[in-house]
């Protein structure tokens, strides 16, 4: 009676209200039901309680904290509050230009932060340098020269509803379950 | 004191000044040997007392250096702007940081940035870059680093 989940589930993972609740036995037409994968439920809570780390390098980091207060309100989403800890955070955002001494710095913070953890890339000077790209001896020409980055947000600075995009993508990623290494192999 | 008031009042302490009152605020250049008897006298003159170094800095000219000093009175609110040429070859100047403690700092930046050695500076040494940068000088117009720089 009824399947385990199969690879096909990987192709359509229980996305946010798509597939419903992982874990719940979900009948199926023809009289069977489908059991999710342990691994499935911890990656839905794992994406439904990401704790940022408060970080923020410049500029990009007043759009951060736009999303964070009432308007936006990236706590809707489950990222409920910025932590001033590494210890206690699950993504890092980096919120600006990273710059040769603060290179360290950040390697370090993402060095304290437990598994699992994610980097999002938020802004021109993040992902390349940006404005700084050109000309400057002191800025470090994209944030993935020092940790590796789940998640690029373009916009010089990213609109808030840019970043809630990104920390929506970064859900979905994790819910679907693949590791950046196995995403990198094509898998 | 307006800026009439105070280009007469620097005359007299220094005649060599020379003046420019195309900005807002009054523009003294000076020879860089004249800045630090100008400087105490500035500080301690009874209907001046410039007491606050507001902002120093320096402007790389490609020909030559010059050193910005503005200074304003917290007493009596008026400003004015030092310039003082520079040797790009050898630029030297005498410190102030006795004079206006702040200047401890703002000299350590524009010797690291601008190479400007200030002489009777009490620590003299880099204030942001980190070591190994002495004497390169990145803010000077003609610097250039093939590690880090990528050129446009």
């Amino acid at each position: 009676m009824g399947s385990t989940s199969n690879n096909a589930e990987f192709s359509n993972p229980p996305l946010g209200g798509q597939g419903g609740f992982p874990g719940e036995i979900q009948e199926i037409p023809g009289g069977g039901i489908v059991l999710s994968k342990l691994d499935d439920v911890i990656n839905w809570a794992r994406s439904n309680s990401l704790w940022p780390l408060t970080f923020a390098t410049s500029c990009c980091g007043i759009e951060m904290m736009a999303v964070a207060s009432a308007k936006y309100d990236f706590a809707r989403f489950g990222f409920e509050v910025a932590r001033a800890s590494p210890r206690q955070a699950d993504v890092i955002i980096i919120a600006g230009t990273i710059v040769n001494k603060m290179g360290p710095v950040l390697k370090r913070l993402y060095d304290q932060m437990a598994d699992p953890k994610y980097v999002i890339a938020m802004g021109a000077c993040a992902i390349s340098g940006g404005p700084f790209f050109y000309n400057t001896y002191s800025v470090v020409k994209g944030a993935d020269h020092i940790i590796p980055v789940d998640v690029y947000v373009a916009g010089c600075p990213p609109r808030p509803e840019a970043l809630l995009h990104a920390l929506i993508s970064l859900q979905d990623k994790i819910k679907r379950g693949l590791t950046r290494e196995q995403i990198k192999s094509g898998l | 004191m307006n800026n009439e008031e105070l280009k007469a009042k620097i005359t007299e302490l220094l005649a060599a000044a020379t003046f420019d009152e195309t900005g807002e605020w009054l523009n003294i250049s000076i020879d860089s040997k004249d800045w630090l008897p100008l400087a105490q006298q500035l500080r301690k003159e009874e209907s001046l007392q410039f007491d606050y170094l507001f902002c120093l800095t320096c402007i790389d000219f490609k020909t030559h250096l010059t050193m910005v000093y503005h200074l304003t009175s917290t007493v009596f609110r008026h400003n004015i702007v030092i310039r003082s040429v520079l040797n790009r070859d050898n630029p030297e100047i005498e410190s102030v940081s006795h004079i206006w403690k702040t200047a401890i700092f703002h000299e350590r930046e524009v010797y690291e940035m601008f190479g400007v050695n200030f002489l009777n500076h009490p620590d003299l040494r880099l204030l942001i870059l980190p070591d190994g940068w002495e004497g390169k000088n990145p803010m000077r117009k003609d610097f250039e680093d093939p590690v880090n720089m990528i050129k446009l």
